[in-house]
């Protein structure tokens, strides 16, 4: 069959393969640390580019995020796919290196056969042979070589195995192209006839080879799915024409005795079944594999979940005692470069903003990346174990109540310690829906700097004294505001699913449980750094214009006497101040005041930014959470007019409602815009998370006042 | 019989699948399909989702699914 195709001379070389092929190793071992992450415009999944160098030639490595088909179902496929076929005309592909999991050949060869229809050369990375040999796989990779007619390179990525000829060969063969030999898809000739006419069809306009023309009309017939992407994207005026030709197709099959549904997976798997029959030779071990009493212990009915328990609770602590250092060496890191500031530029507005707008805004941030930063490291690392597929496993019958699947409970779990990993963290969820309502919950979990705030109130109102003796008036109210945001989180999704995102397709679960393997410490850090680049530029971007708005807000207008003394009089005068005072009518009924009016405007820095706003307010000097100045003068505080106490139990436990609920983070914000890639979801998760505090507090203090609770 | 009725260990082949929705297309490329030997491994903790073996690798996939794909012990 005469080959039409061009192939482009560039040096841009893809990595395509199945999740779990170690195709990531490969990239590393293939580019060392001369890579980079991009975002694909209008996307937010990234693009991972590399380059190596083959005799001063240099190639640049595209790393394709990880798929099982060339149908895509999920954003990262759809991502994959679009570089394949070069849809946007920006990367032409002068070679594909398929990653194939060599002790999982079956389902890896179905990709794989699939790219070789392109009709691109093709180079086979047979990954992990050392895994495969250890299954007692036997592979005869001279027969794959004569079967396909490409290169196959036998590989151990971790080891670096075989890396030097994968380069040379990738080399050869971008210098000297020729897939006039390269095997495709054998379709029998009844096939080929039945499907003969709508594949012109399709031809016109599209200047593709005779064979990925072939397989690509074969695709279309054999997938509604694929069908209506197609449908979508011709001409308008030969829709109907595209739709008789396709249908003549279709029966001319079933005439035939062909059923068209999935007739291309049909025949793949066909082939792929004969191949492996030829060249792969296993032989039966009854000796149960170290990944199998491994996974006998990890997913045990009772001890699995016990298991599951005890490492994030260790996580947990690791992440709180671990980050302390770190978080402290920001702190002071921030009002150092503070004082420099100070010192360099001369008092005044510019000094203000650069000092206590940009640097503290952006410091008060910045003090939770440790967190942020271990919390990654910890899940990183479970994931490239394979744990996280296991936890997944274990809970989608729980997360399958609230109608999301296991692949949210990392997510949710991780946004106790902060939501901004956790919301990271969700990009694994495949169904969009489900993503969406799961980042759209994760702010409900009590995060880490909702703490300074709990212990605050709860140190200043909540009564001395146990229940039953047993436990503690303080630690009861505590665990009443994780378990309402949990509780909260819970009601949200419900109703997200039901009236919100239902158009969407709905919530389903097909999980590879793959085999554990050992971590890779370096594409952990490298993992890691990226995080720190996206939260750091990204989101930094955001949070420090939030961060000068709102400094602008609570210190201008200036108050004409410069006594700096009385800081309370001069917040009163700003434009927060006077927006509390605007507002107070609104919070009066939650028994807020317009102290905490103002405190909940700059909160939205950072929820425990309330402390240090109460703090500058009542003008205590150096207060934080467990100062006892800052409780005392709560306490205390008086109504100017009347001369009753102006805080109560009541209100304090009122506000931490608030707290559990408001969506009282900029980071949050940021993170939100840039997952979802439009202000569209951020700007909802504001409007319904205070609209919900709001009405929390509410009920909460009302009810409350009216019983007589706490007042 | 379907996937859903195999005990832990037991093997079996795939007849039929039941339904043509997304997922079990989706299932057809993963392998899923008639005349595939699977092995019923084990179900969760709480009863679903289920763990297979097919094809060389352990697949996941819940009880209501499970419900469509029709096998025969051998």
């Amino acid at each position: 069959m005469p080959v039409t195709s061009v192939i482009p001379k560039t040096n841009n070389i893809a990595l395509v393969g199945n999740p779990n092929t170690g195709k990531t190793s490969v990239f590393n071992a293939l580019t060392g640390l001369r890579q980079k992450v991009a975002n694909y415009p209008g996307v937010t999944v990234e693009k991972k580019t590399g380059s190596f160098s083959v005799n001063s030639t240099t190639f640049t490595v595209y790393d394709l995020p990880g798929l099982y088909s060339l149908i895509p179902k999920s954003l990262d496929d759809k991502i994959s796919t679009e570089i394949i076929y070069n849809h946007n005309n920006d990367v032409e592909l002068s070679c594909i290196v398929v990653v194939v999991d060599a002790a999982n050949l079956s389902r890896n060869l179905y990709l794989f056969t699939q790219i070789l229809d392109l009709q691109i050369p093709v180079v086979m990375a047979l990954n992990m042979i050392d895994v495969a040999d250890k299954k007692g796989i036997k592979i005869d990779i001279e027969g794959f070589k004569k079967e396909f007619n490409i290169p196959v390179i036998p590989l151990i990525a971790s080891k670096r195995s075989g890396l030097a000829e994968l380069k040379n060969t990738i080399s050869d063969l971008v210098t000297n192209p020729d897939i006039s030999q390269q095997k495709y898809m054998p379709i029998p000739d009844e096939i080929t006839k039945c499907i003969g006419d709508f594949r012109n069809f399709v031809k016109n306009g599209f200047c593709e080879s005779e064979v990925s023309l072939t397989a690509r009309s074969l695709r279309i017939i054999s997938s509604d799915h694929v069908l209506q992407d197609w449908i979508d994207k011709i001409d308008n005026t030969k829709i109907d024409e595209a739709q008789q030709s396709l249908a003549k197709a279709r029966k001319r099959l079933l005439e035939s005795n062909q059923h068209w549904s999935m007739l291309e997976t049909k025949l793949r798997y066909q082939w792929i079944d004969e191949v492996l029959k030829t060249y792969v030779h296993t032989s039966k071990t009854d000796k149960q594999s170290l990944s199998d009493r491994i996974d006998k212990i990890l997913t045990h009915k009772v001890g699995g979940l016990f298991i599951f328990f005890i490492v994030f609770a260790m996580i947990f602590q690791a992440i709180f005692s671990w980050a302390e250092l770190p978080m402290a060496l920001i702190e002071d890191g921030t009002n150092w470069l503070g004082q420099m500031v100070t010192q360099l530029i001369p008092a005044g507005a510019l000094q203000d903003m650069i000092v206590d707008g940009a640097i503290a805004g952006v410091g008060s941030i910045l003090v939770f990346l440790p967190q942020i930063l271990f919390l990654f490291f910890f899940l990183s690392i479970l994931e490239d174990t394979g744990y996280m597929a296991r936890v997944a496993f274990m809970l989608d019958r729980v997360m399958n109540s609230i109608g999301l699947s296991g692949r949210s409970v990392i997510p949710l779990l991780s946004s106790f310690a902060c939501a901004v990993p956790g919301i990271m963290a969700s990009r694994t969820i495949q169904n969009w829906r489900d993503r969406l309502v799961t980042i759209m919950i994760s702010p409900f979990m009590s995060c880490s700097a909702r703490l300074p705030v709990y212990v605050l109130l709860i140190g200043a109102f909540i009564p001395q004294g146990s229940f039953l003796g047993i436990v503690s008036y303080s630690a009861l109210t505590l665990l009443a505001m994780y378990t309402l945001g949990i509780v909260a989180a819970i009601l949200v999704a419900l109703v997200f699913k039901k009236f919100i995102v239902r158009t969407m397709p709905s919530s389903s679960f097909v999980l590879e449980l793959p085999a554990y393997h050992r971590p890779n410490l370096r594409y952990t850090f490298l993992q890691l750094l990226e995080r720190v680049k996206i939260f750091v530029t990204d989101a930094g971007k955001i949070i420090l214009a939030m961060s000068i708005v709102l400094w602008f807000m609570a210190s201008y207008p200036k108050s004409d006497e410069s006594d700096t003394s009385n800081s309370s009089q001069k917040i009163e005068q700003s434009y927060a101040g006077k927006i509390g005072k605007f507002i107070e009518p609104a919070i009066k009924p939650l028994g807020f005041d317009w102290k905490i009016g103002v405190g909940l405007l700059t909160s939205f820095a950072a929820r425990e930014v309330m402390v240090s706003t109460l703090a500058t307010i009542y003008n205590v000097e150096g207060a934080d959470e467990t100062s006892g100045s800052l409780k005392e003068s709560l306490k205390n505080d008086r109504d100017p007019v009347t001369g009753e106490l102006l805080y109560s139990p009541l209100t304090a436990i009122s506000l931490m409602v608030f707290f559990v609920l408001a969506c009282q983070c900029m980071a949050t914000v940021a993170i939100v815009k840039r997952e979802t890639n439009s202000w569209r979801w951020p700007i909802t998760m504001i409007a319904y998370m205070t609209g919900l505090a709001y009405l929390a507090s509410l009920l909460t203090f009302q009810i409350g006042s009216y019983l007589g609770i706490g007042v | 019989m379907t996937l859903n009725d195999l005990e832990p260990g037991e093997s079996a082949i795939i007849t039929t699948i039941d339904d043509s929705s997304n997922e079990s297309n989706y299932l057809m490329e993963l392998g899923v399909m008639e005349g595939t030997p699977v092995r019923f491994v084990k179900s969760a903790p709480f009863g679903d989702p289920i763990e297979v073996d097919l094809r060389g690798y352990h697949l996941s996939i819940r009880r209501s699914k499970a419900q469509s794909i029709l096998v025969q012990k051998f």
